[in-house]
């Protein structure tokens, strides 16, 4: 039994980790304060399930990786010079908002529209990859509802490995309460994988997965489908920023051990 | 829900009452992103360019930082840590980015603007790793630029990163043309170091002996072989030359010993010794056999005028990108100088805007600001001509060879024939005459369209080096200054201490401040140039008419000044008789240089500015905040064009009257003022000129003198250049207005809340 598989990975943008976010109110709805200047990077648990899904294809051969993203174009092409050096892919975009604000619902069934458009795509081999969580807004519906517009009912939330099988069964660690794992085997395709943080660091840039990338990227991106008005009802009252203090720093590369040790020493401290 | 207490603590900081605005506010939204770099430096287009950006920023913004914080620039020696830089150089694409496609590169075309953004962002964190970089690519110039096919092949393909799994060892280039002291700085006609034929079996290759010692010799930790220039110390072998050393070649190969730099300790340096046989087939660009004498075909000033063109530019480049890097850290330090203060309450405007309450440290900031944003326009302006003339280099070479113009006096002939033709063509490109078919015909003149990128390029790369780097390494030292005491310790973020000393190895190597003054005295008064320079006094006027706040106008008028100064002194005679330019006469021609380079710094960010607000719109990701960005570096055009015509104007002035003799009061005198008595004798024709002239001009009364040094001097023969410089004055009206709109932007943008690398 052939074990070549078609994961579609699903991807949003986030404003980069560093920025100053300030909400504020415009005439169609909450959005962050010059959003569009503040540099963007892939929603960092989507940032996972893409990283996990070329290991996976890497592992079986034949398999490929479609990366599908709504997100202003524009943002999307500035996000992709440095993804597209990461793995290889195949983009496919989707021209609309991605900002947080966004309705789950409608996110969702634009994903599913271009997702169900990908020519000769076999729905029975499809991994349906994306985060679990998201560094925008954490609704955590939108994978959900992805997977029951295309007809996934195997899913599986907080995932940090995944085993395929010889006989085509899927393995997936998921996490649950006290810092246990909950192992699961299901026995073919489709499945809806919402990443946690998986097992791997960030690849390094590789130039030549780029320049092959960028190939395919900068037509996807041109020929990128607008999404929908929005027909939403949601509403917003309010948008506040979390309340604590944020105290960024940035490390570079430091050991898990040594943060972990930071941490415990802060806890006592308090 | 948006906060409004920074606009409140901005405006209270100009004493502006809140709800009062005024209509030159204005917003800058963020600091510069990569969507505005990429439009103002045009590679909005170029993917390929970009990614490299975000290669060279990884490495940057990650390694590099890190090994500076770890304290690895406190050693001279090439630890293992600081070889780490170059596994990571080669898996993010930066060895292989400088190769043509066929022997292992993946960036098609030329490749001048991507190897300066790359040192952009490199040098952004640390100079020395940029000189890594660059220095790799430094090594294997001469041969990308004047070697054979087969020494291209060859030494290319070797130095490209090899793919994942090839085990291969990796070649590194050094290049080696400066010598142990006293020679540190050789002149280019002066080599100690030498060739001699050893063996020279009939129908064989000879083979040479080289000996060659180095001094300050980058990449020399790992280089697996070296470019090195070298003399003839053979009566069989003409001339100078370079030729290509191997590690593995008999003799000796001897790193040598480290250099004691205080700069720049993210590069390798030493001072190699090498004595070795090389086949006569490593000579640069090959030989030819003549009579029995071995004839270079590239001597090693014609290699270097080849390779310096180019690789001096991104170091400029590297100086502006700390400046620029300085911004940031600079805000972030000053918004938040107070907060911790028990009388210092959160809201309060000194808990959100700290030390910008003070114009002072705002107007310093700009001053920062504007100089790394003209330098990088400069730079990378530089760069887009550089990539443009690598082909019509070529069709020249291949032009020259096709008609037999093999000489360099006969090519200089045909050059100097077409002058005048490309005097034209630079006229009609800056004067937006595109279309014409008189532009297109001259275009499509190889020798007229080389004539002109050579006139251009022979003044802007040695200008870039000289003023990015001299007027850098001086705001540099500002930068820390706005810093405080933090600023000269380890733990100030962004590492500006070091980029302020590393400044001074850049205004250094590639050719010292006064190898580049010589070599824009030299060039800056080619006629094409002259009449590119009045082209652009009139682009100028025009810009000025479309956009007054750009300062565009007081370019103009400093331009025309300059110009004048440099009619002025080619004929002058200074007041002892000596003419006053020449090629000795460096107290005159290495100032008009300096004043020129300001010049061109200047127009570069206008005309960059410019591209951002034309092409800005089109781009949503900028679109929005777009007229904030342009009124803010509209505002920094003009800040920046105050400063530059003002200092170019008094290096003109300093010039034009410094070496008149001042008159005295001695025999000379009454020639050069009045005395009452013959102006109480004109009184009857000129009513009150006897009162009155003593206002204009010096009166003498009774053999007696006002108490100064002398007479007035007078300005005969320079009015023009009297006028011009009084008129420069009133051209900068309004420079200071765009100062403080300028740094009440300052005062509002918003910045990340920390740096994207450690300290």
């Amino acid at each position: 039994m052939s074990n070549a598989y078609s994961i579609i990975v699903c991807a949003g943008l986030a404003p980069d980790p560093l920025q100053r976010l300030e909400p504020m109110d415009t005439p169609t709805g909450p959005a962050l304060k010059n959003e569009m200047m503040l540099p963007a990077v892939l929603d960092p648990w989507a940032a996972c399930a893409l990283y996990e899904a070329d290991n996976l294809a890497k592992k079986l051969p034949g398999s490929k990786v479609y990366l599908v993203s709504m997100a202003l174009k524009t943002k999307l092409q500035q996000v992709m010079m440095v993804l597209s050096q990461k793995v290889p892919f195949e983009l496919v975009a989707i021209d609309g908002p991605s900002n947080g604000f966004t309705d789950a619902r409608e996110c969702a069934s634009e994903l599913a529209q271009a997702i169900e458009a990908i020519p000769g795509l076999d729905k029975d081999k499809m991994l349906l990859f994306g985060g679990w969580e998201s560094a925008t807004r954490a609704a955590g519906a939108t994978m959900q509802i992805l997977g029951e517009k295309l007809g996934v009912v195997d899913q599986f939330q907080g995932v940090d490995k995944i085993e395929i099988e010889p006989s085509g069964a899927i393995k997936l660690w998921e996490r649950v309460e006290g810092g246990k794992q909950q192992v699961s085997l299901c026995e073919s395709a489709p499945v809806m994988v919402g990443w946690a943080t998986g097992e791997l660091p960030e690849p390094p840039n590789n130039p030549q997965v780029g320049m092959a990338n960028m190939r395919t990227v900068m037509p996807a991106l041109q020929k990128a489908k607008s999404a929908a008005a929005s027909s939403s009802a949601l509403k917003f009252k309010g948008v506040t920023l979390p309340a604590q203090v944020r105290e960024t720093r940035i490390e570079k590369d430091m050991p898990v051990e040594a943060i972990a040790q930071e941490l415990v020493t802060w806890i006592r401290g308090n | 829900m948006e906060k409004a207490s920074l606009t409140e603590a901005a405006l209270a900081a100009k004493n502006v009452k809140a709800g009062e605005t005024s209509s030159d506010d204005y917003s800058l939204p963020t600091l510069p992103s990569d969507d505005i770099r990429q439009i103002m430096w045009r590679y909005s287009d170029r993917y390929d360019f970009q990614m490299m950006v975000q290669s060279a920023r990884s490495v940057a913004r990650g390694l590099v930082a890190n090994l500076v914080a770890q304290g690895q620039r406190n050693t001279h020696e090439w630890t293992e840590e600081k070889n780490t830089l170059l596994k990571a150089f080669d898996e993010s694409g930066i060895t292989s980015m400088y190769m043509n496609m066929e022997h292992g590169g993946f960036i098609p075309g030329p490749k001048n603007v991507v190897l300066a953004l790359v040192a952009f962002e490199l040098a952004w964190v640390d100079g020395g790793a940029a000189t890594c970089c660059l220095a790799t690519n430094l090594g294997l110039s001469p041969i990308a630029a004047c070697g054979t096919q087969e020494q291209k092949d060859h030494y290319m393909s070797l130095a490209a990163a090899k793919p994942a799994g090839d085990t291969r060892p990796h070649w590194r280039a050094a290049f080696n043309l400066t010598e142990p002291l006293p020679y540190v700085g050789v002149e280019t006609g002066m080599l100690n170091g030498k060739i001699r034929i050893v063996e020279w079996e009939k129908g064989k290759e000879p083979i040479i002996q080289v000996e060659k010692r180095g001094r300050f010799i980058t990449n020399m930790d790992f280089a697996k072989f070296v470019t090195a220039a070298v003399d003839s110390a053979d009566e069989k072998i003409k001339g100078s030359c370079m030729v290509i050393i191997q590690e593995d070649d008999p003799g000796v190969f001897d790193r040598g010993a480290v250099t004691k730099k205080m700069v720049h300790q993210l590069s390798s340096t030493r001072d190699p010794i090498f004595s070795m046989r090389v086949p006569a087939s490593r000579i640069i660009g090959g030989y030819k056999v003549v009579d029995g004498v071995i004839i270079p075909n590239w001597s090693h000033s014609d290699i270097l005028e080849n390779v310096f063109r180019r690789t001096r530019v991104p170091v400029g480049i590297m100086t502006s990108a700390k400046l620029l890097s300085a911004v940031e850290p600079i805000i972030r330090y000053q918004r938040t100088r107070f907060r911790g203060a028990e009388s210092i309450n959160p809201g309060s405007p000194r808990y959100e805007l700290g030390i910008q309450l003070k114009e002072d440290s705002q107007h310093r900031l700009i001053d920062v600001w504007s100089f790394g944003e003209a330098g990088a326009s400069l730079g990378f302006w530089t760069e887009r001509v550089l990539d443009d003339f690598d082909a019509v280099e070529e069709a020249k070479n291949e032009y020259f060879k096709s008609q037999g113009i093999d000489t360099a006096r006969a090519q200089m002939r045909a050059m100097a024939a077409v002058e005048k033709e490309a005097s034209e063509l630079v006229n009609l490109e800056v004067m937006g005459q595109k279309d014409s078919p008189r532009y297109s015909e001259l275009k499509e003149n190889i020798l007229v369209n080389f004539v002109a990128y050579d006139a251009l390029l022979n003044v802007l790369c040695p200008a870039v080096k000289l003023w990015n780097t001299s007027t850098g390494a001086t705001m540099l030292r500002e930068a820390v200054s706005l810093m405080g005491g933090y600023g000269i310790t380890e733990d100030c973020p962004g590492f500006l201490m070091q980029k302020w000393i590393d400044a001074q190895l850049e205004a250094t190597y590639e050719g010292p401040e006064s190898v580049q003054r010589r070599h824009l005295a030299a060039t800056m008064t080619n006629e094409v140039f002259l009449a590119t320079v009045k082209t652009w006094v009139k682009e100028m006027r025009v810009i000025a008419n479309q956009r007054p706040g750009t300062g565009a106008c007081a370019l103009g008028t400093a331009m025309q000044l300059w110009l004048e100064t440099i009619n002025y002194v080619k004929t002058a005679k200074d007041a002892d008789g000596s003419k006053m330019y020449s090629g000795t006469r460096q107290g005159v021609s290495f100032p008009l240089a300096d004043a020129l380079c300001w010049l061109l710094a200047a127009r570069a960010l206008i005309l960059d500015t410019i591209e951002l607000e034309e092409k800005g719109g089109a781009n949503p990701n900028i679109a929005s905040g777009l007229e904030g960005y342009t009124r803010f570096y509209t505002d920094m055009c003009h800040v920046l064009a105050a400063r530059a015509t003002g200092e170019s104007a008094r290096l003109c002035a300093d010039i034009v009257y410094g070496y008149r003799r001042h008159p005295a009061w001695d025999s000379t005198t009454p020639a050069c003022c009045y005395s009452i008595g013959d102006l109480d004798a004109l009184d009857s024709l000129i009513p009150g000129i006897g009162s009155t002239a003593s206002a204009c001009t010096d009166v003498s009364e009774d053999g007696k003198h006002p108490i100064k040094a002398g007479p007035c001097a007078n300005c005969e023969g320079i009015e023009k250049i009297t006028v011009l410089r009084a008129k420069l004055d009133r051209c900068t009206t309004g420079s200071r207005l765009a100062k403080d709109r300028a740094a009440v932007a300052l005062t509002k943008v918003m910045i990340p809340e920390a740096l994207d690398y450690p300290k």
